[in-house]
C-alpha cells in the first residue's frame, strides 16, 4: 500500500475495485451461461440427418438442409449487391465528393439507417420489393432488404478504412501523373481491402442473426433449390427457421440445435474478422 | 537563439581591440625610442611582438572555432573571415615595429632634424591602426574609407623624409649609413600604414561584402 | 542557362487566407534552386503550385502565371497528369507504395502506358542506378518496399520519380526525416542529378542549401523576399530580413 493515502480514500478505492470486478464477473458469467446453456441444449440435438435432409410432413422427418442453403444463398446474394454499392459509395464520398455538407448529410443518413429497427426494414422491403416490384416473397426480396440494412455498415467500415490509407500514398501517385481513378484502383483500394472485408464479415454476422426483416420478405419455405431458383422462391434462413420451429411447431430441440449452429458460426465469424484484421495490420506495418 | 554566438562575436571584437592596442603600443614605443635615443625602450619592443604573435594565434583559434561551431553566413561569415585576414596584417605591424626597434638598437643613431617628421609619421600610422579597428568595431564604412585615404598623408611623410635624407647625404651633413638606417625606419612605418589600409579594406568587406576593395 | 519555369505575379489563397503574394521568379534548368524560409512562409505551397499538386486541396484560388517550358500550366486544356509526369515530386516523408520495390518503380511507367517486361526491367534498373541505390537493393526487387530503411525508401522514391523521365524534380524537404548519412547520400545524389534534371528543393537546413544549391530563394510570410546566387545570398544578402533569417536572428 502506498503511504500518504488516507483511510477514506483507500476504502473508496477498494470499493470501486470490488464493483468493477463484480460487473466484469456478471458480464462474463452471463455470456458463459448463455453459451453453455445453448450448447448443452443444442449440441446433442445435432445429427447428420438433421443437417443433410429436408423436412417432410409425411415422414415426420425434420432436417434443416434447406435452411442452411437458404442462409448461404441469401448471404451471397446480399454481398453481391452490398459490396459494390457500399464500397462504391464510400469511395465516392471519401475521394470524389467536394461538397462537404452533402457528405455530412449522407453520413448522417447512413448513421440513422443503421439505428432503425430491422422490422421496419422488413415492412418496407415487403411493400417495396415484394409488392411494388412484384418479386413476391422470395430470397431475392429478402437479400435486397438485407442489402439496404447492411449498406451503412459496409459504407462506414470502408470509409473508415479509406481514411487510414495515408494521404502520402495518394500524393505519391498523383505526383507521378496518375489519374484519379488509377490512383484509387491501384493504391487506395488495395490499401483498404481489410476495411471492406471487415464490413463484409460484420454484414454476414448481421445477416445470420437477422429474422424480423426476413419474416416479411423471404418467407418460411423449407424447399431445397439451386442458387438462382432459390432466389426466386420463398425460403427460411436458419434464424427464421429457429423462430418457426420454436414458436409455430414447438420443436425446441431443433430450435436449440439451430441456435448452437448459429452460435458457432457467429464465433467463427468473429474469429475470422479478428484474423483478417490482424493479417492486414501485419502487412501494413511491414 | 544565438546569444552564445553573439557573446563569442563580442569576444572576438574585444580580442581584436586588444591586439590593436598592442600594435599601437609597439609602434609608439619604437617611435619614442627613436626620438629619445632610448635603447632600453627599444629592447622592450620585441617582447610586444611576441605578445602580438600570441594574440594572433589566439584570435585565429577563436575564428576557426566560430567557423566550425556556428557555420556562419552573411555578415557573420564576412566579419569572421575579415578578422582572420586582419590579424595577419596586425601581426606584420608588430613585426615591422620590432624591425624598427632592432635598427635603433643596432645602429648608432645621432640626433637629427628628421626625427620630428618621423615622430609625426609614427603618430599618423598609429592613428590609422586605431581608426581602422574602431571602424571594424563600429562597422563604419566611412571611417574605414577615411583610413584608406589617410595613407596619402603617411606616404607624404615618407617622401618628405626621403627627400630630406637625400639632401643631407648630398651636403654631407649626415653619413650615408645613418641615412639608410633612417630610410629603413620610415619605410617600415610606411609599410605599417599599408597594413592599416589592408585592415580598413577588410573592414569595408566585412560590411559591404565587396571584395573589389579588399587587398 | 535558360529558364525552364517562369513565374509571374503568382498569388495563392487558401479560402480567404493569402498564402503567396505576387511571386516572380525564374528557375534555370540544370541547376538546383533552393527555397528557404521559416515554417508557414509559403515555400512548400509554392513548390506544390509548380506541378499543380495544390489542385488536390479544396478551396485553393490561384492568380498569376506559371509557365513551364513556355506553356502556361493553368491554361484550360493542360493535361495535369502530363504536367506531373514532366515535373516530378519527392516528398518530405518517404512514401513508397505498399508493394514491391519493382512495382513501385514501374508504377509511373505503367501509368503512362508502358508495358512489356523487358522494357520495364530496363526502366527499373536505369532509375535505380540513377538514384544510386541499384547496388544496394538489386537483390530485393521483389521485396516489399516498406521493408527498406528510411534513407533507402527516400532514394527509392527519387528513383520512382525518375522512372517517368521528368524534366524537373520538386523536392519537399527530402532529408528532414533522415539521418545524416542518408542525408549526405541524397544531397550527393541531387548534385549528380542536376546534369540531367532541374531540381527545386525546399529545405529547412541552411547548410544544405549552401552545399547543394546554385540559386536560393528566401520566402517570408508568403512573399519572395530575395532570390539570387546561393553564394551571394549566404555571403552578402541584400535584404535585412534575409540576413536576419539566415544568421538565426529571427523571432
Amino acid at each position: 500500500m502506498q503511504p500518504g493515502i488516507s483511510k477514506k480514500r483507500r476504502a473508496y478505492i477498494l470499493l470501486m475495485r470490488i464493483l468493477m470486478w463484480l460487473s466484469v464477473a456478471l458480464t462474463a458469467g452471463l455470456v458463459l451461461f448463455l453459451v453453455t446453456y445453448v450448447m448443452a441444449k443444442g449440441l446433442p440435438e445435432i445429427s447428420w440427418n438433421l443437417l443433410t435432409t429436408k423436412p417432410s410432413y409425411l415422414s415426420g422427418n425434420i432436417g434443416i438442409l434447406p435452411d442452411i442453403l437458404n442462409t448461404v444463398y441469401i448471404i451471397i446474394a446480399a454481398l453481391i449487391f452490398v459490396i459494390p454499392l457500399g464500397a462504391g459509395a464510400a469511395v465516392y464520398l471519401n475521394e470524389y465528393a467536394r461538397n462537404k455538407k452533402l457528405v455530412a448529410v449522407i453520413e448522417y443518413a447512413a448513421e440513422t439507417l443503421s439505428g432503425i429497427p430491422s422490422i421496419i426494414y422488413g415492412l418496407v422491403g415487403m411493400l417495396f420489393f415484394c409488392s411494388f416490384l412484384d418479386m413476391q416473397t422470395s430470397l431475392l426480396a429478402g437479400a435486397l432488404t438485407l442489402v439496404i440494412m447492411n449498406l451503412p455498415t459496409v459504407l462506414r467500415t470502408t470509409q473508415e478504412s479509406l481514411k487510414t490509407v495515408p494521404q502520402s500514398y495518394r500524393e505519391g501517385a498523383f505526383g507521378l501523373g496518375a489519374g484519379k481513378w488509377r490512383v484509387i484502383r491501384t493504391v487506395v483500394l488495395p490499401g483498404c481491402v481489410d476495411g471492406i472485408i471487415t464490413g463484409c464479415i460484420l454484414s454476414v454476422g448481421r445477416i445470420l442473426g437477422e429474422s424480423a426483416a426476413l419474416l416479411f420478405t423471404a418467407g418460411f419455405a423449407h424447399a431445397v433449390h439451386g442458387f438462382f431458383e432459390g432466389l426466386n422462391s420463398a425460403g427460411a434462413t436458419l434464424t427464421v427457421a429457429l423462430y418457426v420451429y420454436a414458436k409455430e411447431q414447438g420443436e425446441f430441440g431443433v430450435a436449440f440445435a439451430i441456435a448452437a449452429i448459429l452460435m458457432v458460426l457467429t464465433l467463427l465469424i468473429q474469429l475470422a474478422a479478428m484474423l483478417v484484421g490482424r493479417y492486414f495490420k501485419k502487412r501494413r506495418d511491414l | 537563439m544565438r546569444s552564445k554566438f553573439d557573446e563569442q562575436l563580442s569576444t572576438l571584437n574585444r580580442e581584436l581591440i586588444t591586439m590593436g592596442a598592442l600594435c599601437e603600443n609597439a609602434i609608439a614605443k619604437s617611435a619614442k625610442a627613436l626620438a629619445e635615443r632610448d635603447l632600453a625602450l627599444a629592447r622592450s619592443v620585441p617582447d610586444l611582438s611576441v605578445q602580438i604573435d600570441e594574440k594572433e594565434r589566439q584570435i585565429e583559434g577563436l575564428c576557426l572555432k566560430l567557423l566550425l561551431q556556428q557555420q556562419p553566413v552573411a555578415t557573420d561569415l564576412r566579419v569572421i573571415s575579415a578578422a582572420l585576414k586582419m590579424v595577419t596584417d596586425m601581426e606584420r605591424i608588430g613585426d615591422n615595429s620590432g624591425d624598427i626597434a632592432e635598427i635603433i638598437t643596432v645602429a648608432e643613431l645621432t640626433a637629427a632634424d628628421e626625427t620630428e617628421d618621423i615622430s609625426a609619421m609614427a603618430r599618423a600610422v598609429i592613428k590609422m591602426v586605431t581608426d581602422s579597428l574602431d571602424a571594424f568595431v563600429a562597422q563604419d564604412v566611412a571611417a574605414a574609407q577615411a583610413v584608406i585615404a589617410y595613407d596619402d598623408v603617411v606616404d607624404g611623410y615618407f617622401s618628405k623624409v626621403k627627400r630630406l635624407l637625400i639632401q643631407r647625404v648630398r651636403s654631407a651633413e649626415t653619413d650615408a649609413e645613418q641615412a639608410l638606417d633612417l630610410l629603413m625606419i620610415v619605410k617600415y612605418l610606411e609599410r605599417i600604414g599599408d597594413h592599416a589600409v589592408n585592415i580598413a579594406k577588410w573592414v569595408v568587406f566585412s560590411i559591404t561584402g565587396d571584395r573589389e576593395v579588399a587587398p | 542557362m535558360s529558364d525552364i519555369i517562369t513565374v509571374k505575379d503568382l498569388c495563392l489563397w487558401y479560402g480567404s487566407a493569402q498564402a503567396l503574394k505576387d511571386i516572380n521568379i525564374n528557375i534555370p534548368e540544370h541547376a538546383i534552386t533552393a527555397l528557404i524560409g521559416p515554417s508557414g512562409c509559403g515555400k512548400s505551397t509554392f513548390l506544390k503550385t509548380l506541378n499543380r499538386m495544390n489542385d488536390l486541396i479544396p478551396g485553393v484560388k490561384i492568380t498569376g502565371e506559371v509557365r513551364y517550358a513556355g506553356q502556361d500550366i493553368f491554361a484550360p486544356g493542360v493535361d495535369v497528369n502530363m504536367l506531373r509526369k514532366d515535373i516530378g515530386m519527392v516528398f518530405q516523408k518517404p512514401n513508397p507504395f505498399p508493394m514491391s520495390v519493382y512495382d513501385n518503380i514501374a508504377y509511373g511507367p505503367r501509368t503512362h502506358g508502358i508495358k512489356g517486361k523487358a522494357k520495364l526491367d530496363d526502366i527499373v534498373e536505369r532509375s535505380l542506378r540513377d538514384a544510386a541505390i541499384w547496388d544496394e537493393i538489386k537483390d530485393r526487387l521483389k521485396k516489399n518496399a516498406l521493408g527498406l530503411s528510411g534513407g533507402q525508401q527516400q532514394r527509392l522514391c527519387i528513383a520512382r520519380a525518375l522512372a517517368v523521365e521528368p524534366q524537373v524534380l520538386l523536392m519537399d524537404e527530402p532529408t528532414s526525416a533522415l539521418d545524416p548519412i542518408s542525408t549526405g547520400k541524397i544531397e550527393e545524389l541531387a548534385s549528380a542529378l542536376k546534369e540531367k534534371y532541374t531540381i527545386v528543393i525546399v529545405t529547412h537546413n541552411m547548410q544544405q542549401a549552401v552545399r547543394i544549391s546554385d540559386q536560393t530563394a528566401f520566402f517570408l510570410l508568403g512573399e519572395l523576399v530575395e532570390y539570387g546566387d546561393t553564394e551571394t545570398i549566404f555571403s552578402v544578402p541584400v535584404d535585412k530580413r534575409t540576413e536576419d533569417y539566415i544568421t538565426g536572428r529571427f523571432g
